[in-house]
């Protein structure tokens, strides 16, 4: 398993009902459902992927998260994760909104652009990052909205979110992760765990 | 049939009848004192009874889902390009059981066949079915056939509202759920498309108020025009205009009434095969089945309600040109699945074909109906031959 879905995996409690949005070929919600009988849906829009989902028996649902999560009802489940889609979406702070609407938790992973790596890329060579984290070119890249961990920290900030937990990751090691030293410089992907703010808990 | 059997092809067949004489209560509040209804089946059933499939056909569909009636025939059944070795409901694995519905005009009782009560034709005194009728009478055939529990019941279009039914009046009875192309209750204007078919029908002199048999004539040209209307409705603006365009018949405009662009040849031949092939009676009952199918209606128009007594899993396609039955109909499905906390997978598929979609081969349809199907057999554990 790809080493952010591992941890997730951990986070994850007993018997939840989960929407894996951008769920692929549905290897996280599978190992969930087997593991920590967890249930739930994936949402995704790559053909493969739902097909790979269907062979699986994972529930997924083909809906495009750039149109939002209107037909999920307010907590409507128990915990909503985004793994490695944020980038990718055409306004990530509406989608915060809603996954904080649709559940009162939220796992969030995504390509932390403040990587050494990547900073000596456009520092030295100075063309947009390539690397495993981030395999395109700037044209063809689905990845619209790079961000770092600490825009995503003061995104959640001025929304009010609480951040319950955090951690980076070095692709290369999978047991690699920590709540580390200078996540910003050393985290090649950064994962949140996200709740609720006050307003919006008594709201 | 082509001059070697292809390998995916379940080969010639043969229909079946069962017959009941067990009285079958309506929805309408008659009762149906015995009734006949006539099937085919592809594939064996194992000896756990575990691996039978059930296919619930559409509005003009019949029993004759998959293979040959004789070495003759120029076509197959309707739905053989996802019924066969190694195909969407793979035979060497699944035991597949397709009926006639009551009221239709393929060999099931039904408006041509004779009340008993009366001593003559049911004609249009055969009573309007519903959705949750014919389901009552498949149970039945399960019955008959030593089937406790369908791995999976699986419909496009009408057939998809039956699937439906089975999940929701039958949950013990039902594994898994395939709805196709289908919709949880038709809007105003599908219920519109079928009231001008019907009056197409009935107002053709040769109806004679659906006793047209004592008259020994057909009201061929209502039937032309219902389905000419539901022709339209089957496909989409992008097919008709891909196979047709402004196409002429001949090099220059005529200006009078004739046929003179293609598509009005093709609408006039379709129209004229059905009113020879089909059932007046049966095409206004059908049509009716489809407009009073609404399971949310019992519900104060909750859906999910509804829903809640099913403990299948479904998978829901839609297709994106279909406008008769539209993806937002089978998304509206899907989501009161999903708040019913049903499991629930849904794919829409990308396809020219409006409607008629569900009926032809694709490569997308074919792996998501097929990798569902798989995950069914699987589950059963269903040796693959293939």
């Amino acid at each position: 398993m790809r080493p952010d879905l591992t941890l997730i995996h951990h986070w994850v409690p007993e018997g939840a009902q989960v929407l894996d949005l951008a769920c692929g070929d549905g290897t996280l919600l599978d190992a969930l459902a087997r593991d920590k009988g967890v249930t739930g849906y994936g949402l995704e829009i790559d053909p493969d992927g739902i097909t790979a989902c269907l062979e699986r028996g994972v529930n997924v649902i083909e809906q495009d998260l750039d149109q939002g999560l209107a037909n999920f009802d307010d907590d409507a489940c128990d915990l909503v994760i985004m793994t490695q889609a944020l980038q990718a979406l055409r306004r990530p702070d509406r989608m915060l909104d809603e996954m904080l609407r649709v559940a009162s938790e939220a796992i969030i992973t995504f390509p932390n652009f403040a990587y050494w790596r990547h900073r000596l890329y456009l520092g030295f060579k100075g063309f947009m990052p390539v690397s495993r984290s981030l395999p395109y070119a700037w044209y063809d890249t689905p990845n619209i909205h790079q961000s770092t961990f600490n825009d995503f920290e003061r995104l959640c900030t001025d929304k009010g979110l609480v951040i319950t937990d955090r951690a980076v990751g070095r692709g290369d090691h999978e047991s690699h992760w920590s709540s580390r030293l200078w996540p910003n410089l050393f985290g090649e992907i950064a994962i949140f765990r996200v709740g609720r703010g006050e307003a919006r808990r008594h709201g | 049939m082509p001059e070697t059997l292809p390998a995916d092809s379940v080969g010639l067949v043969t229909p079946q009848q069962a017959r009941f004489d067990e009285p079958l209560p309506l929805a309408c509040g008659k009762t149906l004192p015995a009734y006949e209804l006539v099937y085919e089946t592809y594939g064996e059933l194992n000896a756990e009874r575990s691996n039978a499939v059930l296919v619930c056909h559409a509005l003009s569909g019949h029993h004759h889902a998959a293979g040959y009636h004789s070495p003759d025939d120029r076509k197959p059944g309707w739905w053989d390009a996802h019924i066969g070795p190694g195909k969407a409901i793979d035979t060497d694995r699944f035991f597949v059981v397709s009926l006639n519905n009551l009221g239709g005009c393929h060999g099931s009782t039904g408006p041509c066949h004779i009340n008993p009560e009366t001593g003559r034709l049911w004609g249009p005194e055969f009573p309007v079915m519903t959705v949750g009728d014919w389901v009552d009478s498949q149970v039945r055939l399960a019955d008959r056939l030593g089937i406790a529990r369908f791995a999976a019941v699986v419909g496009g279009s009408l057939g998809g509202m039956q699937v439906l039914q089975w999940a929701m009046r039958y949950p013990e009875r039902i594994a898994n759920a395939v709805v196709i192309a289908a919709t949880p209750r038709l809007t105003a204007q599908n219920i519109a498309f079928n009231e001008v078919a019907r009056q197409a029908i009935r107002s053709d002199p040769d109806f004679h108020g659906g006793w047209y048999a004592a008259h020994d004539t057909v009201p061929k040209r209502g039937l032309k025009l219902a389905r000419m209307v539901g022709h339209i409705t089957y496909l989409s603006e992008h097919s008709m205009g891909a196979k047709f365009g402004r196409d002429l018949r001949s090099d220059e405009l005529n200006f009078g009434y004739d046929v003179e662009f293609q598509v009005e040849s093709y609408l006039r031949y379709q129209g004229d095969a059905f009113s020879t092939a089909f059932d007046a009676n049966t095409y206004l009952l059908m049509t009716k089945a489809l407009d009073y199918f609404d399971p949310a209606a019992d519900h104060q128009g909750d859906l999910a309600a509804a829903l809640a007594p099913a403990s299948c899993r479904f998978l829901v396609v839609s297709f994106s040109t279909d406008w008769r039955f539209t993806p937002e109909r089978s998304r509206e499905l899907v989501d009161a699945l999903m708040r019913a906390r049903k499991p629930v997978s849904y794919a829409a598929i990308d396809s020219p074909h409006g409607h008629d979609a569900f009926l032809l081969p694709d490569a997308r349809y074919g792996a998501v109906f097929g990798g569902f199907m798989h995950r069914v057999a699987r589950d059963l554990g269903l040796e693959e031959r293939h």
